[in-house]
Formats: structure tokens, C-alpha cells, sequence
């Protein structure tokens, strides 16, 4: 029976029918859920490895050692494994070997919009492109294979959209049987990338590409479908389906190995058809090779200028079904839309999409935001008390850039604020610097920036916001919070002990409670009087654990609110204006939503009428 | 009893705030889909977007579902979990399409300490104006207070779409909803479905 299954949960499934034994990853949306859902199934180990490049370097461990492995990570986090990608590239493995990059185009969750493919043709490693949960998981299956007849880590590139879709799956009930090997293989010539080594293995890859091309010809993946001649589809990903639906009539050529690509079967494709365009996610990967193997393909009335190169659909984004009938209509392949108003197609009717254009309201915008009651609050109101420069990262605390609170300045990528803030020291910034990480963030890639500013001399402030979870992501286990991903008790990594250990003078290191605002503003204004690096871990658990869940307070405003509005300075979506004015000043009297305050009390401890309550209070009114 | 006939496609947009629970309501549709023939897609996105910010679920049942997105004006059906997020989504809806409304509002942050205007009612039923849609207001959010747990809203919306699509039997509904709740909430979600079933402002059959 099929089972509705998203692309995450459906690699899951594959990667334990195809024998996976080890799986590793760091978090990071849309990739998350893969390892999670992987990670009970029996007979394999899971892991969340500090960061996507010991994860890589994990899986790669496991598949020298002859056992099937992946990894999974988000786009960016290849970048942090690209060394270890390389290498594997540069080696091959003795059991299969899937590396998985979740792109996620539109940027729902993600700083850059880079599209993954690239890596696979750069690193001269195949890669496939699934359109949903089915071809998700039976390109999963297929990786294992590939990897092992090629001698060659395959990349398995999903996006967004194909991993939290929702489809039916048909799978495989049994896990494959894996023979254990006999002893670890020693081959130095193989697996020690020396200089001498490296350059004999080097022709191989350019060999084993040109082998895979040949075998992408006949790949269960690539799928030929005949329907009208007029127009044929080349294309891949979640990209099929709109070609699909906007074109049902049309022919197509689903590929779902887009790198190396099969010659001879685009050729045939190509001459079976009267016009031909290549319609993918982002850049222009496919549809690039094509015009290097000489494919005629369809050109537009506006063909793009240089750089660019894709022809018809966006380059920037997510496409749909209507910004790809619109790009059709302006590259002439569709008629112009009718009248907005026209009637909607008869239900289940295989033509056209209706063109509506709707009157806009101005609505305001609902950015996501800090929740009610979460412990980074108290320190970005603080920074914006303060005024320093701010250098951030990537976590839910990138949101402290957000008005109100309006205090961070920089957020690049995992790991960057410390050595961000280091460098403008260095340069000659006359502010002082501050640095903001969160806990998953600091054992991902914070540690060594850390050790660079004490080595290298810089005063930088460094904040550790330990909310003891991964928390953007969704709560994942990390080095700090004491259990592994497969629910083991384990042992709990203590920021402060780890930052005393590299060597910060005893005075400079101090651990404050994340709800204790005047503690951390106490502490914070002594080390920006005096000169040198310094570290403050911030450390309560997220608002939404369950065990600060268990202890949630609705507190409330006092009679004596004058509407001062300070309170809402702090930014959260618990604090509102009351209808009511105050007599004298006419400004609105703040009210505390119940059902959304957690009882945190930052709001009581920052206003300065204490017309907030306490939990005290709280408790004695009951 | 008179036997509706089945739609040969129903695609619903479910919008809200993060954490009012439309990635459930979109799992109970998307199951009960699939378990009544229907090839299905669900599609949501998940991360940044959960953090109070604005949240769209897409749901797709047909004989073959192909994007899992609902293009422009297209879908059928429009649940909406918060008045304003109804607004912002109302260009989804095909015209002659229903959108349900619950009588709930969530001030985002832009409104609160920004300044920003939060619509009234009437603005955000002249979203639905032009092409004409039907918008009907449901008090979800008033009958989860009384049954003692605001986070049902989202299944009395259910309740009331239910009556939106006569071909699927009631009992098909109650199984989805049970199989995708905890066991110890099933029977507060059943009175929250058949109080949303029952509701008079919602006349019904829209598809």
C-alpha cells in the first residue's frame, strides 16, 4: 500500500531499504526531518555531528570502512563540507556513498539561494534531482548503486519544495543485506591523497564522468514521455510538475540524473520534437549543457543578455504554476490571459490556469519573530540600549536584527560573528564590538573564530546565547544539551568550561541566567569599560521546551500602566495596546495577552512604574 | 439521502500564523484525501516561517496532482486560521471559490510596535471582492474557548468545511482527524469537528 509520505520522510525510508548503516547531518531546513526520521529505524546509527563537515567526514569514514552512508545537510552546509566533498570525489569509496544538499529556493529559511548542482559537475560526482517523494525515494535506492558500480560519491540534491511535500509512496518493505567486511581496507595509493597519489587518481575522474554519461543514457531515472510533438519539456526537480501542469499536453524528458547527462537520448528527444526549452529550478545547469552539446532549443523573443543565461523561466526564486505561465506567455509559448474575471476552468479540467490579478491590499507584513518568552530577548534589548555594533549569526537569534529591538547589524553564515567582529576590531573600528552565537552555533564552527580573537589579540565581547537546544530548526540535540539524536544520555558540554579551557582570564568568562536583566546589563557595561576579550554565556532554556512549557505564567499589567511604552520596546507579541488611554498622558495602556505570555518577566524587570507583575504576584493572585 | 457526486479535483489553501496549527489541519486533509481515493499533495514549508511568522499550507486532491503548489486563483477552497492572513492570501482563491474565516485576530509585531494598520473586517472581506469569492466568517476561536483549548480552532474550521464538501462521508473525516491527534485529545477534536459542522453561517455545498 502506498503510504503519504514527504521527500524527507521518503529518503528516510530509502536509505534504510538500501542498507544504510550510518546517517549524518547537521540541521538545517529544509534537510531537518531526514535524520530525524531515519534515526529510529533499526539496526543503523544516526547522528548529529557538530557541523555538515565532520558529518560528511563521518559518512565518508563509514563508507571506506565498506558500510553503506550518507549525509544530509541544508545548501549552505556543503559549502562547510566542500573540502571533505572534494576529497571523497578525489578518492571513492568501498560501499556507497549519498551526500545530501537540501536547497531551498525562494530563501524560506536560508541567507543565499546558491543552487547545489554546480558542486556535482565542479566535483565531477553525478548528481540527481528528484520532482517528489516517489522519485525522492527511488533515486535514493538508485544512489547506492551508482556510488558503488562507479566507485563515486553521488550528490542527491532536493529542494524545499520536494522535501515537504506531502505525496503517496509506494516502498520497498525490505532492507537490503549488506555483507560485513572482512578487515578495513588498507590502500594508500587510493585513500591517502598525497601529491603523488592524488595525481595518479586524477585522470580517473575525468574516465569515470565520461562512464556515468554513458550510463545516464539507459538510467531508470531519465524518463522519455510521448505526448504531443509540438513542444517538448527537458526537465528536472519540482520543475516537472509545473511543466506538467501548465503544459500537460506537452512531451517530456524528466531527468533524474542532471549531471553528467545523457547525449544521445537528449538528441533523440530533441529531434522527436518542434520546439524544445529546458524548464528547471534557479540556474540555468541544464539547459547551460545543452547549449554546449549544440541542442536547438527554443529561443524567445528576448533572449537574455550576458551573463545571463537562462532563457524563459526565472532565475531567481521558486518557480509556480503561475510565474511559469507567466514567463510562457512573455517567451511567446502561451497565449496572452484573458479577461481577469473570466471563469475559473471547469474542475479537473486539463487546460490553461486561470491569469486572475486580484486588487492588493496593504496589509502589513507578519515577519517571523522572537516568540514570547524566549532568552535572547533581555540581551538584544540591551544591545540596543547599549548602541554597540553587533555581529550576528545564524540562529533563531538572527532575529534580533528585527524592530524593535533592532540590534544586530551582520548575520552571513554559521560560525562568522566572532571572527566578523574580530576583523573590524583589528581594522581599526573605533566602537567596541560585540559578538552574538547561539549554543549549536558555537560548537558548529564558533570555537576556533574564539580561540583566534584571545591568539590574536582582539577585545571583542563575545555573547554564547545557550538556549541548551538547536532551536531554529525545530529542538535538535547538540553537544551541549546531554542526549545524541538517537535519544542516548550523553555527556553535556559546558560552554563556560570550554571557553575557560582556551585560555580567558577567570574574570572575563561569567555565565548569567538569560531572564536576569540587570545582571547582564551590570556585566555588560563593566567589560565594554575595559579593554580586552571577554565571554558571557547566556544560558535558560528555549520558551518552547517542554520543560519551560510546564512552568509558563501569564503575568499582567497593574493599574498603575501609564503608558510609558517602554515595555513594548522589548518586542514581544505578548505585550499589546489596550484600548484604554491613560487620563493623563492619552497614550495606550499596554495589556499582556495570556494565552501568549510565558511569564519570562523581562517586561516586569524593564519597566520602570512597576506596573508589570512578577510570577510572585502572578502566583499570589492565582 | 440524495448522493452528492465527488469533485473531479478540490485544492484548498489553508493560511495562519505560526503555531495555530495549520501544518495539522493540512496533515488531517491531506490523509483523508488520499483515504478516500484522492491522489494527493501537501505541501507547507516549514522553519524560519514557524516563528509567529505568516504560514501556507497547500492541499491537492485529484486524480493526478502534479505542482504542489496552487497557482494564482485557482484554489477552491481558502481556510484561513487568522483574519488577516485571509487578506493576504485571498488572491489564491478562484473566483466563485469560499473562503472560511476565523473570527480571530493575532497582531503581528509590525502592527504592534510598528505602527502598521491591522485591517478591519470589512477590508479584509473587499479582498474577496473582485473577482467575487465568497467569504464566510466562522467562530472558531470562540467555540475552542469554550471547549476549554484555543488550539481546536483549526478543526472547527474543518467542521465547517466538512459541510463544504458533502461527498466525502462525515465518519471518513472523524477517522482523519483521529488518526492525525493524540489519543487523548481525539474526543475534544470530535466536538470541536461536529460543533464546526453544525455551524449555521456556513450553508454549503461549495464545490
Amino acid at each position: 500500500m502506498k503510504r503519504l509520505l514527504s521527500g524527507n520522510e521518503a529518503l528516510a525510508r530509502a536509505a534504510w531499504e538500501a542498507g544504510a548503516v550510518v546517517g549524518a547531518g547537521y540541521p538545517g531546513t529544509p534537510s531537518t526531518e531526514i535524520l530525524e526520521v531515519f534515526a529510529p529505524y533499526p539496526d543503523v546509527y544516526a547522528e548529529w555531528s557538530p557541523n555538515e563537515k565532520v558529518a560528511l567526514d563521518v559518512a565518508i569514514g563509514a563508507a571506506y570502512a565498506g558500510r553503506r552512508a550518507f549525509a544530509t545537510m541544508k545548501h549552505v552546509g556543503l559549502n562547510v563540507a566542500a573540502d571533505s566533498f572534494w576529497s571523497v570525489a578525489m578518492t571513492g569509496i568501498e560501499a556507497g556513498l549519498v551526500v545530501v544538499t537540501a536547497d531551498d529556493p525562494g530563501m524560506h529559511s536560508s541567507q543565499n539561494e546558491q543552487d547545489n548542482r554546480h558542486f556535482a559537475r565542479w566535483a565531477r560526482v553525478p548528481c540527481l534531482d528528484p520532482t517528489d517523494s516517489q522519485d525522492t525515494h527511488d533515486l535514493m535506492v538508485a544512489a547506492f548503486d551508482i556510488s558503488e558500480r562507479f566507485d563515486v560519491p553521488v550528490l542527491l540534491r532536493t529542494t524545499t519544495r520536494v522535501c515537504h511535500t506531502s505525496s503517496p509512496v509506494e516502498v520497498g518493505e525490505v532492507r537490503r543485506v549488506t555483507p560485513t567486511p572482512g578487515s578495513y581496507v588498507r590502500n594508500t595509493a587510493k585513500y591517502d591523497m598525497a601529491p603523488a597519489n592524488a595525481r595518479q587518481r586524477r585522470p580517473l575522474l575525468e574516465d569515470r564522468i565520461a562512464a556515468l554519461s554513458e550510463f545516464a543514457e539507459t538510467f531508470a531515472g531519465n524518463v522519455v514521455t510521448t505526448r504531443d510533438r509540438t513542444l517538448g519539456i527537458i526537465t528536472s526537480g519540482v520543475a516537472y510538475h509545473y511543466a506538467r501542469e501548465v503544459f500537460p499536453d506537452a512531451s517530456t524528458l524528466k531527468l533524474g540524473m542532471v549531471y553528467p547527462l545523457p547525449r544521445r537520448l537528449i538528441a533523440d528527444f530533441a529531434a522527436g520534437v518542434d520546439t524544445l526549452i529546458v524548464m528547471e529550478e534557479l540556474d540555468p545547469f541544464v539547459e547551460d549543457q545543452l547549449r554546449l552539446m549544440g541542442i536547438p532549443l527554443y529561443q524567445p523573443p528576448q533572449p537574455p543578455a550576458y551573463p545571463q543565461t537562462k532563457s524563459i523561466f526565472p532565475v531567481i526564486g521558486e518557480l509556480d504554476p503561475t510565474s511559469v505561465q507567466r514567463a510562457a506567455v512573455a517567451a511567446g509559448l502561451l497565449p496572452g490571459p484573458g479577461p481577469a474575471d473570466r471563469p475559473a476552468p471547469e474542475p479537473g479540467a486539463r487546460h490553461t490556469l486561470p491569469l486572475v490579478s486580484v486588487a492588493a491590499l496593504d496589509l502589513a507584513p507578519r515577519p517571523p519573530t522572537l516568540c514570547p518568552g524566549c532568552p535572547h530577548r533581555s540581551s538584544f534589548y540591551l544591545l540596543h540600549k547599549l548602541g554597540v555594533p553587533v555581529n550576528g549569526d545564524i540562529g533563531c537569534y538572527t532575529l534580533g536584527m528585527a524592530k524593535p529591538l533592532d540590534a544586530l547589524h551582520t548575520a552571513g553564515c554559521m560560525g562568522a560573528s566572532i571572527a566578523v567582529a574580530h576583523g573590524a576590531v583589528q581594522a581599526g573600528d573605533t566602537e567596541r564590538h560585540v559578538a552574538v552565537i547561539g549554543d549549536s552555533t558555537f560548537f558548529h564552527s564558533g570555537i576556533p573564530a574564539l580561540v583566534n580573537v584571545l591568539y590574536n589579540r582582539s577585545n571583542v565581547v563575545t555573547i554564547v546565547m545557550d538556549n541548551r537546544t538547536t532551536g531554529m530548526t525545530g529542538h535538535q540535540e547538540n553537544p551541549g544539551s546531554g542526549h545524541t539524536l538517537q535519544r542516548q544520555e550523553t555527556v553535556e558540554l559546558d560552554i563556560e568550561l570550554v571557553v575557560r579551557a582556551l585560555g580567558f582570564p577567570p574574570d572575563r568568562v561569567v555565565t548569567i541566567p538569560s531572564y536576569d536583566v540587570k545582571a547582564l546589563e551590570k556585566q555588560l557595561k563593566a567589560w565594554l569599560k575595559v579593554d580586552g576579550p571577554a565571554v558571557l554565556i547566556t544560558k535558560q532554556e528555549c520558551a518552547l521546551l517542554p520543560a519551560t512549557k510546564a512552568t509558563y505564567l501569564p503575568l499582567a499589567v497593574k493599574d498603575n500602566c501609564n503608558g510609558c511604552t517602554i515595555c513594548f520596546r522589548i518586542g514581544c507579541p505578548a505585550i499589546l495596546h489596550s484600548d484604554a488611554l491613560d487620563e493623563r498622558t492619552q497614550r495606550p495602556l499596554a495589556v499582556i495577552d495570556p494565552v501568549l505570555c510565558t511569564g519570562c518577566e523581562i517586561c516586569a524587570q524593564v519597566c520602570p512604574r512597576d506596573a508589570i507583575e512578577f510570577r510572585a504576584e502572578a502566583m499570589a493572585h492565582g | 439521502m440524495v448522493e452528492s457526486p465527488r469533485p473531479a479535483k478540490v485544492d484548498i489553501v489553508l493560511v495562519g500564523v505560526g503555531g495555530q496549527g495549520t501544518i495539522l489541519a493540512s496533515n488531517i486533509l491531506a490523509d483523508l484525501g488520499m483515504r478516500i481515493g484522492y491522489d494527493v499533495k501537501k505541501a507547507e514549508v516549514h522553519g524560519m516561517s514557524q516563528r509567529g511568522g505568516s504560514v501556507i499550507s497547500h492541499v491537492r486532491w485529484g486524480a493526478e496532482v502534479n505542482s504542489p503548489i496552487i497557482a494564482t486563483g485557482a484554489a477552491d477552497l481558502l481556510v484561513a486560521v487568522e483574519q488577516l492572513e485571509a487578506g493576504r492570501y485571498a488572491g489564491l482563491l478562484r473566483p466563485g471559490g469560499t473562503a472560511l474565516v476565523n473570527e480571530f485576530t493575532i497582531e503581528p509585531i509590525t502592527v504592534i510596535t510598528g505602527g502598521a494598520h491591522y485591517p478591519s473586517r470589512d477590508e479584509i472581506e473587499s479582498a474577496y471582492a473582485v473577482p467575487a469569492r465568497r467569504l464566510l466568517w466562522v467562530p472558531g476561536a470562540a467555540v475552542a474557548t469554550e471547549l476549554g483549548n484555543k488550539h481546536v480552532a483549526n478543526i472547527v474550521l474543518l467542521g465547517a468545511l466538512s459541510r463544504l464538501l458533502p461527498a466525502v462521508p462525515e465518519q471518513d473525516w472523524v477517522d482523519a482527524i483521529e488518526r492525525q491527534v493524540k489519543p487523548s485529545h481525539r474526543e475534544l477534536n470530535r466536538r470541536a469537528f461536529e460543533i464546526g459542522r453544525s455551524d449555521a453561517h456556513v450553508p454549503g455545498p461549495g464545490v
